[in-house]
């Protein structure tokens, strides 16, 4: 099955150049296509050796949950954090840390792009008749890091079992609309970082700051925050609509910025024009490749 | 033979401040981090003061000092465990082992270099950041700050040897991404870098407390703070350089152990 997925995906689109607008959307349909044999390749590699994927995956569920043993232990002391109690922070905390796992997952390994560049294996995906972004995206494609999503999703279970929420369908429709454009703003922000390693091959870990340090600041109220930091997080790097917005929303609670309710509901939207941007980013960052040529 | 050893640590620090974009990128990020955590911080000093026996401005010292001596006392693992353990994989090590040097000597050696460069590179500016944007207790007295550097030479010998255990459990385990995993968790948690270690309640705290991790950051932060002075401060030093000596010993234990197993791969 997989070998004949595989030829019909180097076969020649036919009419693909035929009506304006279709060209694209063929392309994207093409590296979804390509992500997910590469993907799939990946799993089956992993899965030759079950017990490491074990370990791994434990061990990448353990990691991302000292994050929480951390917020546990502060609530060992206290019975607020800026005004919010464990159960609140659970909620901000499971659906920033799912969403944010689910992007890792997709999109985590783009950022092996400075490495590639620098060695020179760059060049060996640009001759593949395969979107390079899906290539890089799939690259190594770590299962594992089903252990940071499952962990946000039991923390984001022991929210909703604790809080006393007054359900409306918006705020249940909310949730899962919230986790799912989350993913995506994070992917804008993976990809986008990859673009930038494009011109700093070197520079991997500042996109560290925005990713794992984005979803820990999510991690936490915002109003713990000085009001630049918040500002930054909502306007600059618009990582407050992944989880901060919407789930005050659901909770019923004002973000410290005086902001209309119906912001709340703009994630989708955000998330749209961050792969915008991340899209430009990207094309230029490629366009200016130039090999090492060793 | 101690010019050598020099010469190798020299090597260590070269080597690691070749990279001037990543330690830029590296600095860029430790900044970030502790912004997040000082921020998490306050919120709980501000409804705790005096938690954990420190006051607002030396939490927060031990914030950045936390971000500071991350990759000095490599809480996290990394520096040279993977190289030395891929070498044993390959069997490079077998060259390694006919060097006229010790094996473990050796890669101390570089290590101490590396950790130089990363407390110059990676610590200084993050502290300096730190100290513009925040209050923190930074001691005036310039003793106060020899005691701590030598505290951290202690973290960072201490730090060494485990990781060299680590890397030579690749001997009997081939890979040896699943121990360096394991060894980054307890890193991470028991070296006081997620929460100071006098935070931990119980008997959680007391076990933490005593382990070798906690020489990594809870140690040299206290001697910092001036919480460790006088008989106290002789204390700090022998808890770090006992286990330092012992986790030398079984790293000496091991290695002879595997050289006398070794079998080199590739004929």
């Amino acid at each position: 099955m997989e070998a004949g997925a595989g030829r019909r995906a180097g076969e020649p689109e036919p009419a693909a150049w035929s009506r304006p607008g279709f060209d694209d959307r063929s392309r994207l349909l093409e590296g979804v296509r390509a992500y997910g044999l590469i993907v799939a390749m990946w799993m089956r590699s992993t899965m030759a050796y079950r017990a490491s994927f074990v370990m791994t995956t434990l061990g990448n569920f353990v990691v991302t949950a000292f994050d929480f043993v951390t917020i546990m232990l502060m609530f060992a002391h206290v019975d607020a954090l800026g005004g919010y109690t464990l159960p609140e922070i659970a909620l901000l905390y499971g659906t920033s840390a799912t969403a944010f796992g689910l992007s890792d997952l997709l999109f985590g390994s783009v950022d092996r792009l400075g490495r590639r560049v620098r060695d020179g294996t760059l060049d060996t995906l640009l001759v593949r008749p395969v979107p390079v972004l899906a290539q890089v995206a799939a690259d190594r494609f770590a299962l594992r890091r089903l252990g940071r999503i499952t962990q946000g999703l039991l923390v984001l279970g022991y929210a909703l079992a604790t809080l006393d929420i007054a359900w409306t369908p918006l705020r249940v429709v909310m949730l899962p609309l919230m986790v799912l454009s989350g993913a995506a703003i994070f992917g804008a922000v993976f990809v986008a970082g990859a673009a930038f390693q494009f011109f700093a091959q070197d520079a991997s870990e500042v996109q560290n700051a925005f990713t794992y340090g984005g979803t820990t600041v999510l991690q936490y109220p915002p109003t713990i925050f000085a009001k630049e930091l918040v500002r930054g997080v909502t306007f600059v790097v618009p990582l407050a609509f992944v989880s901060w917005l919407p789930a005050l929303y659901v909770l019923g609670r004002d973000y410290p910025l005086e902001l209309p309710e119906w912001v709340a509901f703009l994630p989708p939207v955000v998330a749209g024009l961050c792969w915008l941007l991340a899209g430009l980013a990207w094309r230029t960052g490629l366009r200016a490749y130039r090999s090492t040529g060793s | 033979m101690v010019r050598l050893y020099a010469v190798v640590a020299a090597g260590g620090f070269r080597r690691h401040a070749t990279y001037r974009a990543a330690t830029a990128a590296g600095v860029f990020t430790n900044t970030v981090f502790g912004f997040i955590v000082a921020y998490a911080y306050t919120a709980l000093w501000d409804v705790r003061p005096q938690l954990g026996g420190y006051d607002k401005p030396e939490a927060l010292t031990y914030v950045w000092l936390g971000q500071a001596l991350l990759m000095t006392c490599a809480m996290l693992g990394g520096g040279f465990e993977e190289e030395l353990s891929e070498r044993i994989r390959t069997g490079d090590i077998a060259v390694d082992l006919y060097r006229p040097a010790d094996l473990q000597l050796w890669w101390l050696s570089g290590d101490l270099g590396r950790a130089a460069f990363h407390l110059l590179g990676r610590g200084v500016v993050p502290m300096a950041l730190g100290a513009l944007a925040f209050e923190l207790a930074l001691p005036a007295s310039p003793w106060t700050w020899l005691a701590f550097l030598v505290s951290v030479l202690l973290g960072v010998v201490v730090s060494f040897a485990l990781r060299f255990l680590v890397a030579l459990s690749a001997f009997w385990l081939m890979d040896g991404a699943g121990a360096m995993q394991m060894a980054m968790l307890a890193g991470m948690f028991f070296s006081g870098m997620l929460l100071p270690l006098t935070l931990f309640p119980g008997l959680l705290g007391e076990v933490a407390r005593a382990l070798p991790w906690s020489s990594l950051l809870q140690v040299p932060a206290d001697v910092l703070l001036g919480k460790r002075t006088g008989w106290d401060l002789a204390g700090a030093y022998a808890f770090q350089a006992g286990w330092a000596v012992a986790l030398l010993g079984a790293g000496r234990l091991l290695q002879s152990a595997a050289t006398r197993r070794v079998v080199v791969q590739g004929g």
